[in-house]
C-alpha cells in the first residue's frame, strides 16, 4: 500500500473511524451541490426527518439544465424550470450559499469552487458530479459520488468509502507546440485504459505537470474518471499557491494565505513516498490528440492511423468494432480531415479563461467554415466576463461563434445545446459515449480547444500546427 | 431516526432468472440518457433504462434482451467489463432497480456505479471473462432458469454449475449483515465527526468566519 502521499496524508487527516463494514468514515471539507443529483437527497433527508449537518461548508450552483441563450425566468424548458425551482427552495430551507445566475458567479460546479478559493489543498471535497476530481489540480481528495451518498453527506457531513491505491503518473519532458494538458490526459487513458483506474487514485507528477498552470491541471484531473481512477491529483506547489492567494476567499480574508500554507506544504507527497504504481509517460513525443471512437480511450495522435480492431487487446476488439461503425471511420485513416457539423468549445474540462484565449488566437481574424454551427459557452460567468472585457467575445463573434451564458451545455445536452441526428461535433468537452450530446446518432470527437478552434474553421477535424496562431491585442 | 440496523434488510443471497447485456465499457449514459434526469425524483425511470438501444426514433422496439418477453422477469443482470462506467449519476442504478434487477454479475464495474448499486443494496459481483462468458450463453439458453446469487458465499449457481466470484469486501460485509444504507451508522459517531473536524486546520476557520458574519 502506498505510504507518505498526499493521498494518504490528507485521508488520514479526514479519518473520522471505520466503519464496521470495512469502509472509512471520512469528513468532507467542501460539499458542492447542482441541481441534478441533489433534490432527490434532499427529499431522502426529509423522509427520515434529518437536517443538513453543515450548511456552511455546503455551496451550490446550477449548471447542467441553464439554458445558454435565453435564462429569462420561467426557463422555457419547465423541466429545467422544475429542477431550479426544486434546487432554490432546497438551499434557502438549508440556508446553503448559492451562487445562482444573479450573483455573477454561477457557473459549472468545477469551474466555480476553484476561482471563488474554496476549492484549496488538502481539503476532502465531494459533489454528485464524476468530473468532481476536477478540484485534485489543486491537492485536494475530490471524488464524484451518487445521490445517496449526497444524502449521507447533507446528513453528516461525512462520506464512507474504502482506501484506493495510487498511482503515480509521471509526466517528464517539454510539450510540443500545439500540444495542451487535454491531449496528455487523452493520451494517458488511452494508454492505461478507459478502466485502467479502477481501484486506484492518480497522482500527476513530474515536470510537465509542474509547468502546466493551475487551468491546463484541473483538465487532466478533470478526466481521471474518464480513466476509471474516481481521483487524480496535484502537489500543491508555488503556481498553486500563487493562484490561491489572488482568489475572493483569500483576498477576503488577510492572512488566512499564511496561516494555511504550512498545511498546504505539509500535506504534499514526501520525496521517499511509497506508490502502488508508477507510470512514465514522455510528453515531448505528444501530437495533438483527437479521439475516433465513441470512449475517450479511443485516442490517437492527429496523423497517426486509426488502428484496426484485430490489431487491438482483446477485450477492446468488439467495442472498437461498434465504435468505427458509430464514427464510420475505417482502420489505416487519420482523422485529419474528418468532416464536422458542430464545433463545442465548452464543458467542466476546457471552458476556461487561458482555454478560450488559446482558442481565440487561432480563430482572430478568420472565419467559421460554412455550414459549420460553432459556439463559446465559457465555464462561468466570470470567465465569460473576463473574456468579455478582454475582447475574446467580439474576435469569437467576428468569425461566426455564436457565444453564449454560462453552463455544461452540450456536453451533455440537457438544456437545449443539443447535436441533431448523426452531426458530428470537434468538442472541448470530456466524453464522446454514444448518445452523450443528445443525439443518440451524434459523432463527438474530443480534442483541445486550439483544436476545436482550427476545425470549427476549416470544417474538418486539422492539426492546429498547419495554422498560424495571431496575437491577441 | 430510525435505528438502520433494525431498518435496512440483509442482502446475502438474491435468486431469480438472468439477462444478458452484452459489452464492454458501458457507460451511464447509455444505461439513462441524459434527458430522462430533468426529474427531482427517480420513480418512473425502470421504463427509460437504456432507452435509446431499446426503441428507435419512433419509440419502436429495436432488439435488445430487455425487449424481450422471455427475460421480462428476470432480475439478475450480467455483464462484461467496465459496466456503468462514465458519469456519476445514480439514476442509472436507480433505473435498473426499477426496472427489475436485484443483482448484476459482470467482469467488473465503474467505481461509483458500484458505490451506487450498494446504496441501493444491488450486490454487483464479479467473475472473470470465462465464467461470464459462459454464465451469459447459459442465460440466453435458459431464459427461465435459476440463478442463485449467494453473496456471504461468493458463488452463483446455475443449471447444476457452481461458478466462484468475488464481491468486494466491504460490500460483501455491508450487504450481508444489512448495514449498506450508511447514513444512520455514521450519524452515530457524532462526537468523532466533531472531533476530526475539530482537528482540520482550514476548518476553524471557516467557522469563525460564519460566527464573524453573525
Amino acid at each position: 500500500m502506498s505510504n507518505g502521499t498526499l493521498y494518504d496524508k490528507v485521508w488520514d487527516r479526514h479519518k473520522v473511524t471505520t466503519l464496521p463494514n470495512g469502509q472509512d468514515q471520512l469528513f468532507v471539507g467542501l460539499h458542492l451541490i447542482h441541481e441534478v443529483t441533489s433534490p432527490q437527497a434532499f427529499g431522502m433527508l426529509q423522509e427520515r426527518g434529518l437536517e443538513v449537518a453543515r450548511p456552511d461548508l455546503t455551496h451550490a450552483t446550477v449548471d447542467h439544465i441553464v439554458p445558454t441563450a435565453n435564462q429569462d425566468r420561467p426557463y422555457a424548458d419547465d423541466a429545467a424550470e422544475r429542477m431550479m425551482s426544486e434546487l432554490e427552495e432546497n438551499v434557502r430551507n438549508a440556508g446553503i450559499q448559492f451562487s445562482d445566475p444573479t450573483t455573477g458567479d454561477q457557473g459549472i460546479v468545477h469551474v466555480i469552487g476553484p476561482e471563488q478559493g474554496i476549492t484549496q489543498p488538502g481539503k476532502t471535497i465531494v459533489c454528485g458530479d464524476s468530473h468532481t476530481s476536477t478540484h485534485g489540480a489543486f491537492g485536494a481528495l475530490a471524488f464524484g459520488i451518487g445521490t445517496s451518498q449526497i444524502r449521507d453527506v447533507l446528513a453528516t457531513q461525512t462520506i464512507a468509502m474504502e482506501k484506493q491505491q495510487v498511482r503515480k503518473i509521471e509526466v517528464n519532458g517539454e510539450l510540443g507546440e500545439g500540444v495542451e494538458a487535454k491531449d496528455i490526459i487523452l493520451e494517458i487513458i488511452r494508454r492505461l485504459g478507459t478502466e485502467g483506474g479502477v481501484g486506484y487514485v492518480y497522482e500527476y507528477a513530474g515536470e510537465a505537470i509542474e509547468n502546466l498552470d493551475m487551468e491546463g491541471r484541473m483538465s487532466i484531473c478533470n478526466m481521471s474518471i474518464e480513466g476509471g481512477a474516481r481521483a487524480g491529483y496535484v502537489n500543491p506547489d508555488e503556481t498553486t499557491f500563487e493562484w490561491l492567494e489572488e482568489t475572493d476567499y483569500f483576498q477576503e480574508h488577510p492572512g488566512k494565505f499564511e496561516e494555511l500554507k504550512p498545511y498546504w506544504e505539509s500535506i504534499q507527497s514526501d520525496d521517499d513516498a511509497e506508490y502502488d504504481d508508477v507510470v512514465e509517460i514522455d510528453a515531448s513525443e505528444l501530437d495533438p490528440v483527437v479521439t475516433w471512437g465513441t470512449t475517450p480511450g479511443q485516442g490517437i495522435g492527429i496523423d497517426d492511423p486509426i488502428p484496426a480492431p484485430e490489431d487491438l487487446a482483446d477485450d477492446k476488439q468488439d467495442t472498437a468494432r461498434r465504435a468505427q461503425k458509430h464514427m464510420r471511420v475505417e482502420p489505416g485513416e487519420t482523422m485529419n480531415g474528418y468532416e464536422i457539423d458542430v464545433a463545442f468549445l465548452g464543458s467542466c474540462t476546457n471552458a476556461r479563461l487561458p482555454d478560450l484565449r488559446r482558442a481565440a488566437r487561432i480563430v482572430k481574424g478568420r472565419e467559421v467554415a460554412d455550414d459549420v454551427r460553432a459556439f463559446v459557452v465559457p465555464g462561468s460567468q466570470r470567465v465569460q466576463r473576463a473574456a468579455e472585457e478582454e475582447g475574446l467575445k467580439d474576435i469569437f463573434e467576428a468569425a461566426g461563434f455564436d457565444w453564449r451564458n454560462a453552463g455544461c451545455s452540450m456536453c451533455l445536452g440537457m438544456n437545449e445545446d443539443q447535436l441533431e441526428g448523426d452531426e458530428a461535433c470537434a468538442s472541448s468537452s470530456n466524453r464522446n459515449f454514444v448518445g452523450r450530446q443528445g443525439s443518440k446518432d451524434g459523432r463527438t470527437v474530443l480534442m483541445n480547444p486550439r483544436m476545436v478552434a482550427a476545425a470549427a474553421i476549416t470544417g474538418e477535424v486539422s492539426d492546429v500546427r498547419d495554422l498560424e496562431e495571431v496575437a491577441l491585442a | 431516526m430510525t435505528d438502520a440496523t433494525e431498518e435496512i434488510p440483509e442482502v446475502d443471497y438474491v435468486e431469480g432468472t438472468g439477462i444478458p447485456i452484452r459489452g464492454n465499457d458501458i457507460d451511464t449514459d447509455q444505461i439513462i440518457p441524459a434527458r430522462f434526469m430533468k426529474v427531482v425524483t427517480f420513480d418512473g425511470l425502470g421504463e427509460f433504462a437504456f432507452f435509446d438501444l431499446r426503441f428507435d426514433d419512433e419509440d419502436t422496439q429495436k432488439e435488445h434482451p430487455m425487449n424481450e418477453e422471455r427475460f421480462g422477469d428476470a432480475n439478475v443482470m450480467v455483464v462484461n467489463n467496465n459496466f456503468g462506467c462514465g458519469s456519476s449519476r445514480e439514476h442509472a442504478p436507480q433505473a435498473l432497480m426499477r426496472w427489475g434487477i436485484d443483482a448484476i454479475i459482470g467482469e467488473g464495474f465503474a467505481e461509483i456505479f458500484a458505490g451506487n448499486c450498494l446504496a441501493l443494496g444491488i450486490p454487483t459481483v464479479t467473475a472473470d471473462h470465462e465464467t461470464i462468458n459462459a454464465l451469459q450463453q447459459w442465460v440466453d439458453d435458459n431464459p427461465d432458469g435459476e440463478i442463485e446469487v449467494d453473496v456471504a458465499a461468493e458463488t452463483v449457481r446455475y443449471g447444476g454449475n457452481e461458478a466462484s466470484v468475488s464481491v468486494d469486501d466491504a460490500q460483501r460485509q455491508a450487504l450481508v449483515e444489512g448495514i449498506w444504507d450508511t447514513t444512520a451508522l455514521m450519524k452515530a459517531n457524532r462526537n468523532a465527526i466533531e472531533e476530526t473536524a475539530g482537528q482540520l486546520p482550514y476548518l476553524d476557520q471557516r467557522r469563525s468566519d460564519l460566527e464573524a458574519d453573525d
